[in-house]
């Protein structure tokens, strides 16, 4: 393949657009009469819902509704919205209906909504809606829920244990039975947030002379949203358009199909007015789903030279009040725990456990945060037992490239065996300790300790199954203009979605960068589509593109060589135009290709010629992409105020062949800021009562220009021999890997004091009461 | 209850309005000037994605209501620029990618406009203090802050260069 | 999350400033607009009416009066982290302005407005805490001056009236080579402290201490002088015996909890902030403890 454009550092097409505040974001959308929502939610964790009086809200200048459940159209009224991944191990496969009935189960779930002139008038008579409330006992913490006896989260369950499956394969009693050592830790992963700068919003617009309701939403995947909205209102697809425009970032929350996705169109149509509503902050603490929060308890078995002979253990996962999503993330954490190392025998039990808080489904990583935490530490502990350097016991135990395709023995959660496609995790683990000076770190940790300051280096490694299928479709279609049109249900949260995909098109085609015109994210566009998650589009999207465009430009040499009159061979296309080799009529534009393969009314078409230049391809993965990497951190540690700076920060990542390094490095960069907030600073707390006790930025502290150093990245390309780009996923890599590394990094900054750590966020205030609890501060006191 | 006219010179424009006392700055150039690269991250004051200058000062449009900048003059993220151009620090934001979704973009542009005037030669450390009043979720920062770094290099190379535009 | 409504008053005169503070009911007054507007744009705060101080202009200024910095409650934190007299004359504010939040609330913020919020793990009153600073209540009964100690009365609470705003705050003014220093531990740049410490120190010739300051915030309802710090200083040589003597005394305070922080962390950085804070203290005074 040229390298014209794939594999370019080329600067985006979105940039000029919302870098001059012309970006379209769903609350720059203005439509005549368009009124303004803003919805009534639980102040309970979980309550009976007794009634509601609407009378003082209802005669406020400027409100046009109050809906409660009973208001809303058949079936969406006593529908619970569709459960997305249905799977045999799911026993409480319960979702929340759009609006509550009967019963709430955690702060934030929508009871009403009101809909005014504007969102001012419509919070003041949300304010005066009274709803009755009886309260029920709450569920906070999911260890206590696990365990029969207790409160239930929904009143009606005799059991708050929603799942309880095992992944396992070789057989981990011989190995534990004769290891020469066995190490157990009990960690804990917070629970955080996606926190997209954009909150969630919906605009909804029903049009009657087409009878076509259109919906704005900040979603990752409107196609999907457009399916499940249909089945709840009772449309066909084809009467309804769903359109992600700019949305300001996703991160997982904004994949899943929300109450007010089904409750805003409902509202448009029963008041013949376009409606919107803009999730605020607040709302998105309590409303948008959330993630991590797991409870690992895991051994490890080695023998005397840290060779690892298996793992085992038990793993809690709160999943909150429902399960939109199934039991998909600690599925995905469950399988990701032996990631990049040979391990013979593994067995993982996990129970997911429902609570009074807003469900838990994937935020990036999705799940394997938590399970690298898991190996990661594990190893930094054998590594500490056996006195071996931390690198070295990993070195010992990385899948080497040429076990590649290595089989783990097990499923992975695209219900294919979990086959790592490609990778080569010793040089990848090279590059970063390289990169890190990882060699040299114990003379700067020495200088610096004579200097009194303490800083430590940490690594982790992953590997992460991206790509996920079924598909993503692109069409390619040249216009007559000259430009070429690009369609695709792949959508963009910031991730450059058009850029790449128009790289691919137009290395494939041979137009101009700038030819290229992309609709993401609009069911309009293109028949089917699934959207962002999974660090999938640019194994999915990017594939069919590549294979659309290899497919118009057979078109194109087709057309070019008899308009030319040459034969196809003689054909070259680039930057939009057709040049013939020999022959006497040079060349020819796109265009006037387009042109051509327009026909004219009734006469026929050349026998082989096809209705215009265009094709659509949905390429259908056979399996995930498996991305992989290895994480340095360097931290510096106040050990006297347990204040931790990440100073420096490495990454070798492998997601396979680059499209295009410049977007590649800023997924990693965003994605490791994400981790340093994982790792360090997010944390979003609930009391005994499950009342969320950090809803606002100055409570639930996201990582700021201080926190995040630029990192070192290196490319590893191996190529994945499974898709026609021989790419992988490079989204959530940066995330996944980086709790486990800090943490790392910091009980090896604070070796002087023999102190281990097993939790994120890892709060100063437990650096110093763990500290304290080692005699630090006798020393450091009197020092 | 509570309306007052107010008058707001935004970006050179002279707007004048009778609105609610309570409609904040931002919602006032979102929804009544219909300017709405000016965007709102988090309504209390920490995202900082709604920052515009004030009289050539940064502030949170959500902190403040329209009608305490009667009289001022108002730049948004529309005004750094003239149509169909690009201001050098915007320029370089595209060539060292500091920005993803580009919703917390306009308030890091104003922010960064407002230092690299009151500090032509700042260090990284003066970057990423002046960019702590602004939160970016999708980019860690690092192409935002190389972005500020190379526009006050290009714009004290355009001040070396009289007659340079 | 939109404020409820609120009618809106910009007063051009203090006394109509005053007078409708008296007449209005449910009335708040607007100053920097950093606190207040974030807690009614959560409705925490509904008032019936607000009224914006920023038109009165005789609120804003820095000028030296009678051995004191007077600053008047409206100048901008970003005016007084530039200005030179709060450079030389109260270098700890200077420094501590830094602290305050982000550029951004600082060009709005004003110093009159963060000490009737009284925010106790904020900066601005900590200073004026520890340099037992003068407060300029007015009214329409006149002028009240309201010592510094006795301004907090609790969780942000203030010994302001009801009818009462902050005019100006007098900062005395220490004897030019004192030595100040402000340590606090937030977990970001620019948020709320979780602790800090303010110290002023004037150190002799003999390098015997002729007077000391040492406010603690952030562990405790209000900004608070250790006392005790304070008392084993003054008199006594300065050196690191010292300094770290005085400091264990922050251990004695009562810590309050909460999602931020637990007591024990609290007084633990009390005591590390506090021997800091003295140090650079110690050290701008001419001392090298």
């Amino acid at each position: 393949m040229g390298a014209k454009h794939f594999g370019a550092r080329v600067t985006r097409l979105e940039d000029p657009a919302l870098l001059a505040g012309r970006g379209r974001f769903v609350d720059d959308v203005k439509l005549p009469g368009l009124l303004h929502a803003c919805f009534v939610r639980s102040p309970h964790a979980h309550a009976k819902l007794r009634g509601c009086d609407a009378r003082a809200a209802l005669i406020m200048p400027g409100v046009h509704a109050v809906m409660t459940a009973d208001d809303l159209p058949e079936p969406m009224r006593d529908t619970a919205l569709p459960l997305l991944l249905p799977n045999p191990a799911l026993n409480v496969p319960r979702t929340q209906t759009a609006l509550a009935r009967g019963e709430v189960c955690y702060v934030g779930q929508a009871v009403a909504v009101v809909v005014a002139d504007t969102r001012y008038i419509a919070e003041d008579a949300a304010a005066a809606l009274i709803v009755h409330y009886e309260a029920l006992p709450a569920v906070a913490d999911c260890r206590a829920a696990a365990e029969a006896g207790g409160p239930g989260a929904h009143s009606d369950l005799t059991t708050n244990v929603a799942s309880t499956f095992s992944l396992a394969y070789g057989d981990t009693d011989a190995a534990f039975a004769d290891a020469a050592h066995v190490f157990r830790e009990e960690l804990w992963q917070h629970r955080g947030g996606g926190m997209a700068i954009e909150t969630r919003a919906v605009l909804a617009h029903h049009e009657p002379v087409s009878d076509l309701l259109t919906v704005w939403s900040g979603t990752q995947t409107p196609h999907i949203g457009r399916r499940m909205l249909a089945d709840l209102i009772g449309r066909d697809l084809q009467s309804i358009r769903m359109i992600a425009p700019d949305v300001g970032g996703g991160f997982g929350p904004k994949a899943i199909f929300y109450p007010e996705e089904a409750v805003i169109p409902a509202a448009a149509l029963k008041l013949g007015r376009p409606v919107k509503w803009i999730e605020d902050r607040r709302e998105h603490f309590l409303c948008a789903t959330q993630e991590r929060d797991q409870y690992w308890d895991v051994a490890i078995a080695v023998d005397d030279e840290a060779k690892i002979l298996g793992l085992r253990g038990r793993m809690l996962h709160d999943t909150g009040a429902y399960v939109p999503w199934g039991i998909v993330m600690p599925y995905i954490a469950a399988s990701t725990v032996p990631g990049p190392y040979v391990v013979p025998s593994y067995q993982l039990e996990t129970v997911v456990v429902l609570t009074n808080k807003v469900p838990t489904t994937p935020v990036r990583g999705a799940g394997r945060p938590q399970a690298v935490f898991a190996m990661e530490r594990l190893i930094d502990r054998v590594a500490h037992e056996l006195k071996i350097d931390r690198a070295e016991v990993r070195r010992r135990n990385l899948i080497r490239p040429e076990q590649m395709p290595y089989e783990v023995g097990l499923i992975f959660r695209d219900g294919k065996p979990l086959v790592y496609d490609s990778g080569d995790y010793p040089r990848g683990q090279d590059q970063a300790l390289a990169l890190a000076d990882y060699d040299d770190f114990r003379e700067r940790q020495k200088a610096a300790l004579e200097q009194g300051r303490f800083i430590g280096i940490g690594l982790a490694n992953y590997v992460e199954g991206t790509g996920l299928g079924p598909f993503e479709g692109v069409t390619v279609r040249v216009l007559p203009s000259g430009k070429v049109a690009v369609a695709t249900g792949a959508t963009s949260q910031g991730q450059g979605t058009r850029t790449t995909l128009s790289q691919i098109v137009a290395e494939a085609v041979g137009c101009r960068l700038d030819d290229v015109v992309m609709t993401v994210g609009d069911t309009a566009a293109i028949s089917q589509g699934v959207g962002a998650f999974a660090s999938r589009q640019a194994v999915n999207a990017g594939s069919s593109a590549h294979v659309a465009g290899q497919a118009v430009r057979q078109q194109l040499i087709a057309l070019a060589a008899r308009a030319l009159d040459v034969s196809e061979t003689d054909i070259d296309l680039e930057d939009g135009l057709a040049t013939a080799q020999r022959g006497n009529k040079p060349s020819i534009a796109f265009g006037d290709l387009a042109r051509l393969a327009q026909g004219i009314p009734g006469v026929s078409l050349p026998v082989g010629q096809s209705a215009g230049i265009e094709h659509t391809a949905y390429y259908t993965p056979t399996q995930a992409a498996y991305c992989s990497g290895t994480h340095v951190a360097e931290v510096q540690v106040d050990a006297m105020t347990g204040g931790v700076k990440v100073i420096r920060y490495t990454v070798a990542h492998d997601s396979g062949r680059v499209i295009n390094p410049l977007i590649v490095d800023g997924q990693v960069q965003g994605g490791v800021a994400h981790g340093i907030g994982n790792a360090l600073l997010e944390w979003m707390q609930y009391d005994a009562n499950a009342q969320p006790l950090t809803t606002s930025f100055a409570d639930y502290m996201l990582p700021m220009a201080t926190d995040v150093p630029t990192c070192a990245i290196a490319h590893v390309e191996t190529v994945n021999p499974l898709n026609p780009l021989g790419v992988k996923g490079a989204g959530e890599g940066g995330t996944i890997p980086a709790p486990a590394a800090i943490v790392a990094a910091i009980e090896d900054a604070l070796a002087p004091f023999n102190v281990r750590f097993a939790e994120t966020p890892l709060t100063p205030e437990r650096i110093v009461a763990t500290l304290r609890a080692a005699g630090a501060y006798d020393r450091l006191f009197a020092g | 209850m509570g309306k007052q006219a107010t008058r707001v010179i935004v970006n050179g424009k002279s707007h004048a309005r009778v609105i609610d006392a309570r409609l904040t700055l931002a919602d006032f150039l979102r929804h009544e000037l219909n300017l709405t690269g000016t965007h709102l991250g988090c309504e209390h004051g920490v995202c900082g994605a709604c920052t515009v200058l004030v009289d050539g000062r940064t502030a949170r449009s959500c902190l403040m209501f329209a009608v305490q900048a009667n009289g001022c003059a108002v730049t948004t993220v529309e005004g750094l620029a003239p149509e169909g151009q690009l201001s050098v620090l915007q320029q370089a934001f595209i060539d060292n990618h500091g920005l993803q979704c580009g919703f917390c973009t306009p308030g890091m542009l104003m922010t960064l406009t407002e230092l690299l005037r009151d500090t032509p030669a700042p260090s990284e450390q003066d970057v990423r203090e002046a960019l702590t009043g602004n939160l970016c979720r999708c980019t860690g920062y690092a192409g935002i802050v190389a972005a500020a770094l190379d526009a006050a290099q290009r714009l004290r190379g355009a001040l070396a260069k009289p007659g340079s535009p | 999350m939109k404020p409820a409504p609120f009618d809106y008053h910009a007063p051009r005169q203090l006394k109509d400033a005053a007078e409708l503070l008296v007449r209005l009911p449910n009335a708040k007054l607007l100053a920097g607009g950093q606190s207040l507007v974030p807690m009614m744009n959560f409705r925490y705060v509904i008032v019936d009416h607000l009224i914006d101080l920023g038109r009165l202009d005789e609120l804003r200024g820095v000028a030296v009066v009678e051995g004191a910095l007077r600053i008047g409650a409206m100048t901008r934190q970003r005016d007084l982290e530039f200005s030179p007299e709060v450079a030389k004359h109260c270098p700890l504010l200077a420094e501590a302005l830094r602290h305050v939040g982000h550029r951004q609330t600082r060009n709005r913020g004003t110093i009159g407005g963060s000490l009737a919020h009284a925010d106790p793990a904020a900066e601005l009153p900590a200073v004026c805490a520890a340099y037992d600073a003068t407060v300029h209540a007015l009214s329409v009964r006149g002028i009240r001056r309201i010592a510094f100690r006795e301004f907090c009365t609790g969780f942000m609470a203030t010994a302001l009236a009801p009818d009462e705003m902050i005019a100006a705050i007098d900062l005395p003014i220490w004897r030019l080579g004192h030595g100040h220093g402000f340590h606090e531990f937030s977990r970001r740049q620019g948020d709320f402290a979780i602790a800090g410490a303010a110290a002023l120190l004037d150190v002799g010739a003999d390098n015997v201490v002729r007077r000391a300051a040492l406010t603690v915030f952030g562990v405790a309802t209000a900004p608070l002088r250790v006392e005790a710090a304070e008392a084993r200083l003054a008199g006594k040589p300065l050196d690191t015996a010292a300094i770290r003597a005085a400091a264990a005394a922050a251990w004695l305070i009562e810590p309050i909890s909460d999602i931020h922080a637990g007591g024990d962390y609290r007084r633990h950085l009390a005591q590390v902030l506090s021997a800091r804070a003295l140090n650079d203290a110690a050290r701008r005074a001419g001392v090298e403890a």
